[in-house]
């Protein structure tokens, strides 16, 4: 009986375990995609700004995957015979648009909203990690409902200004924590409210 | 005996573990960006059919009619979507030196050229709108009041450029003279 419970406790807690393992969540995880893109290349090699491709991210639900028209308003011009680069110009020609591999993709009775992140100063970091140093796209963080309540009981170490939101190398200043406090005031997050069920769960 | 309690234990553990089937991840609906089942091309965000106008889109498009006031608050917004959109290739002084320049894209006109400083805000909300030369357009990127907060910014950089010294005010003017030049 005693050998019954053990064997029924030592699978829950090893299948928890795998529930929560990397290979579960695809966390570090790098997918396969139609076209290599290096978010490494485009952030930290040339500069671009988050929003150049992901236009929407402030006023949406959802960040926004660049159309074609987008990638091809430079590569119209560089790399136009590059063989990496055919799915790009295929998929202009016959209006076809590329079928990315999602990367973070939370469940459907999840429903995340990343304007309004965006607006009380959550960096982009934070979740989606230093896209700047990915070559290859990964999910940078878990997506399991501990790790958004985590944050949305206490968000106050993971707040920076507003203008630092897209900022990939932002530090908070040395009082972090005092710092994170200051900005839960000035942009009115209402603490208590952000862990009911239908904040995420409608 | 305890080997087959065990095992059945193990089983019955199995059968628990079957059951968190967590199917309602992924639900028979359409969701942005996914994969549509409804519509033959497969996605879910649909153009719309030629010629619809949006509720609204009248309005939106008319606020490219008239030049809004010029303000700090523009000013400031018109930098922000710039250094966003425009500095990659026209760089962030506006002389056409932009990074994806120096990787091999055509070379844009400076903003400080005589003829675009004496160009009317009209063409630079047309460039924006419908391209020019290999620039495409970025229409569908900046909305007509980014476009108008962008020309104010392009006015002032052009400005920051070509300025008069008596025309500045008098604490800018005792640094730039402090600094010897």
């Amino acid at each position: 009986m005693i050998a019954a419970a053990a064997s029924v406790v030592g699978l829950l807690v090893v299948g928890g375990g795998v529930v929560r393992s990397d290979y579960m969540t695809r966390q570090d995880v790098v997918r396969e995609q139609p076209v290599p893109f290096s978010h490494q290349h485009h952030v930290a090699g040339l500069g671009l700004d988050c929003r150049y491709c992901h236009t929407s991210v402030e006023e949406s639900a959802t960040a926004g995957f660049p159309p074609t028209h987008t990638c091809m308003t430079c590569h119209s011009q560089i790399w136009t015979d590059a063989p990496l680069l055919e799915p790009v110009r295929k998929s202009l020609a016959t209006g076809t648009p590329l079928r990315w591999t999602w990367v973070n993709k939370l469940p459907q009775f999840v429903y995340f909203n990343h304007s309004i992140h965006v607006a009380k100063g959550v960096g982009c970091v934070t979740c989606h990690g230093r896209v700047d140093t990915m070559p290859l796209m990964r999910r940078a963080q878990p997506l399991l409902m501990q790790w958004c309540l985590d944050c949305h009981r206490n968000p106050a170490p993971n707040l920076r200004p507003r203008e630092a939101v897209f900022d990939m190398t932002w530090t908070p200043p040395a009082d972090a924590e005092a710092f994170g406090k200051t900005l839960v005031e000035r942009y009115h997050i209402d603490v208590g409210n952000l862990t009911h069920c239908y904040i995420c769960h409608r | 005996m305890t080997g087959r309690a065990a095992v059945l234990g193990a089983l019955g553990a199995l059968l628990l573990i079957a059951a968190c089937d967590q199917r309602m991840i992924k639900q028979d609906k359409d969701i942005v960006w996914g994969e549509s089942k409804l519509f033959e091309d497969g996605k879910v965000v649909q153009a719309p059919p030629p010629g619809t106008v949006a509720r609204g889109e009248l309005a939106y498009e008319a606020t490219l009619g008239e030049r809004p006031a010029m303000s700090a608050a523009l000013l400031a917004r018109g930098q922000e979507r710039f250094d966003i959109f425009c500095s990659p290739c026209h760089s962030r002084l506006g002389d056409g030196e932009g990074m994806i320049v120096q990787r091999g894209m055509p070379h844009p006109p400076s903003f400080h050229s005589q003829r675009l400083r004496e160009a009317p805000d009209e063409h630079f909300l047309q460039v924006i709108a419908n391209g020019y030369g290999a620039m495409y357009s970025y229409a569908s990127r900046v909305p007509p009041t980014d476009r108008w907060a962008i020309v104010a910014y392009i006015r002032a950089l052009q400005l920051s450029q070509n300025v008069e010294v008596a025309a500045l005010p008098a604490d800018a003017r005792e640094r730039l003279e402090g600094a010897g030049r």
